[in-house]
């Protein structure tokens, strides 16, 4: 079978798909991408989101637990980051990000310790402390802040070996290595025997305890390691696209977001984290770039924009209706089709379930 | 049942002594007792109701009796819960099916495997050398299990796209990968047509022959009962009402009262 791993866990679509990405992501956008716009306010953000829909994927699509909070861990993580590059200094700014990541991680294994008892709708409501929480925290205690009172504090310059990445172009390289770099292990988890207990627990937690998984263990992982992944979002968030840290900027709509990216691009699946950030993140672009281009002047502004928000609402649930599965699958069936008519074995692999 | 065995029965591997389990003002198990033999294929029968099912959730720690105790290898498992009691060697199917629904039926019983694996989450997620042997070496043994349960061709299915015969399969599946010294079947054969019960009985006697597993199993076909095990344990109201060979069982007045209604003979 095609789907047989060539290289560690990865089969040969896996690996082709990886030697594309790269060429895509550091030759092909790099030297054809020439606005800026392109760049701070859709490729950044769009991975940026989607490094976060990736840790709201393991809590909820792999392991099911209904977790509303992502954008609380990504403050925690922005914040940890921001006082990290302060105080330590000597701290290279990778360095810093994963501390961020651990940092936040801490803080999902304490708000995730209501999943041992709470599950669904109000493990959603309590899971929500952690949203609240950590927003409170950060504005409470100045020594977050380094005591700043205007509201909105600039983000330091990202410096690697010595080097500033301050324009778009640079800061898109930064987002995209770590985005890769973190992506890859995520894929390895889900695969793997972690993964397999995060769906046990999600599946059957009964069934799963009775096969020797702890409950404990294997749920509070999946907080920490989701919160982990947020955290690490929450950092690149704000330091390359907000450039600046606000407490605001990380409100319950964020969290919302997140968990729509995540049930729009499939439940359990990584790519439906890519997928479902760039469809919530771009769909508003182009309904509002469409709405200019064919009924400008015709209709009034914030008319148009309300307009908008219905269009957008009745897409998610007409969505919802015809491919619960959510986007990912859609891809994947669109790919089968391409591909069973050349190589009906590759399509074979694609149709492997949970990838 | 007479010819020399590989694995003849043995010493008591598991001891259930004076357990009381109440839900509530609910008496679901009443000062019960009886011994399970190492190798032995033991059935519980008796009426719906009679506390089946809470005995054997007592026994692998998913309920908590009030009083009484469980040993297990001479060691009482008090108060711990199932993950703790698999471990030690108990694993189980339920009544209900309790298949991990949208996994496939090899990761279902890959999941089986999981006590034998030790590489932490870091080691996963980074691919580490035994990371990677151990998946590598536990995949090869499920598919072993795959291959003798004779469901290779839909190993890649996810089961809930199944059938009901076949997802029965895949349970008993998941609890052979445990290699667990005793298992526990509840209603193994329930729903399932003639044909596939006798398949059942086949799997289960193989495996209890060849690899010397305990079996404690749940069933009310008694002519599978009758057939299969060694010594049967009758319930009803949460008391044992009988205990021994089935065919002894099988002409206990008590017995033909509370569960048979006639006699079969």
């Amino acid at each position: 079978m095609s789907d047989k791993p060539i290289f560690m866990t990865f089969a040969r679509s896996d690996v082709t798909n990886f030697v594309v990405l790269m060429i895509v992501a550091f030759a092909v956008i790099p030297l054809t991408v020439g606005s800026d716009y392109w760049y701070t306010s859709i490729l950044i953000p769009w991975l940026c989101l989607a490094l976060a829909a990736i840790g709201q994927q393991i809590v909820m699509g792999y392991t099911g637990q209904l977790a509303l909070g992502a954008a609380g861990f990504m403050a925690a993580g922005a914040f940890a980051c921001f006082n990290l590059e302060l105080r330590v200094p000597g701290l290279p700014f990778a360095g810093s990000l994963l501390l961020s990541g651990v940092i936040a991680a801490a803080f999902g294994v304490l708000f995730g310790l209501p999943s041992l008892r709470v599950r669904g709708i109000y493990l959603m409501v309590a899971t929500l402390a952690s949203q609240f929480f950590i927003i409170w925290m950060i504005d409470k205690f100045g020594w977050f802040k380094n005591y700043d009172t205007s509201g909105i504090i600039t983000a330091q310059d990202i410096e690697i070996f010595g080097r500033p990445f301050t324009s778009p172009v640079e800061m898109y390289l930064v987002v995209a290595v770590v985005v890769i770099v973190l992506t890859i292990p995520a894929i390895n988890l889900t695969r793997g025997a972690v993964g397999r207990s995060w769906m046990a627990v999600r599946d059957m937690d009964i069934a799963a305890e009775s096969m020797g998984i702890s409950l404990l263990r294997t749920k509070l992982l999946a907080f920490a390691i989701s919160a982990f992944y947020c955290g690490v979002a929450g950092a690149l968030f704000a330091f390359t696209y907000l450039k600046s840290l606000e407490p605001v900027a990380f409100d319950i709509k964020l969290s919302f977001e997140i968990l729509f990216m995540v049930i729009l691009g499939g439940l359990g699946t990584i790519n439906g984290a890519f997928i479902g950030a760039a469809f919530i993140l771009l769909f508003p672009v182009v309904l509002n770039s469409l709405g200019n281009t064919y009924f400008h002047g015709m209709i009034d502004a914030t008319i148009m924009s309300a307009i908008e928000q219905v269009v957008f609402g009745a897409l998610i649930i007409l969505f919802l209706i015809y491919e619960p599965l959510g986007m990912s699958k859609l891809w994947t069936n669109l790919r089968q089709r391409m591909f069973s008519r050349k190589r009906a074995g590759d399509a074979r692999a694609l149709r492997k379930p949970a990838g | 049942m007479t010819q020399a065995r590989n694995y003849p029965l043995g010493d008591p591997i598991l001891e259930v002594s004076n357990i009381s389990l109440r839900f509530g003002g609910v008496k679901a198990i009443t000062d019960t007792s009886f011994k399970v033999l190492a190798h032995e294929i033991r059935a519980i029968i008796g009426p719906n109701g009679a506390g089946k099912s809470s005995l054997l959730n007592c026994i692998n720690g998913v309920y908590k009796p009030q009083e009484g105790s469980i040993a297990f290898k001479g060691q009482v498992l008090d108060r711990i819960s199932p993950n703790i009691v698999a471990r030690k060697g108990i694993s189980r199917t339920f009544q209900n099916l309790a298949l991990f629904k949208r996994m496939s039926v090899l990761d279902n019983i890959l999941v089986g495997r999981q006590l034998h694996m030790a590489a932490n989450f870091l080691e996963v997620a980074c691919q580490l050398p035994r990371a990677r042997r151990e998946e590598r070496e536990n995949r090869a043994r499920c598919e072993e299990i795959v291959e003798f349960l004779e469901i290779g061709d839909i190993r890649h299915t996810p089961v809930a796209k199944l059938p009901y015969g076949l997802q029965k399969k895949v349970e008993l599946g998941r609890a052979l990968a445990t290699e667990a010294d005793v298992l526990l079947l509840d209603e193994p054969m329930a729903g399932m047509n003639v044909e596939e019960k006798r398949e059942m009985c086949r799997f289960i006697l193989k495996v209890n022959d060849e690899i010397g597993t305990t079996m404690v199993l749940i069933e009310h076909d008694m002519g599978v009962v009758m057939d299969i095990s060694d010594n049967v344990v009758v319930l009803d109201y949460g008391k044992v009402i009988a205990e021994g060979p089935p065919a002894e069982v099988r002409s206990n007045q008590a017995v033909i009262d509370a569960y048979l209604g006639v006699a079969i003979d």
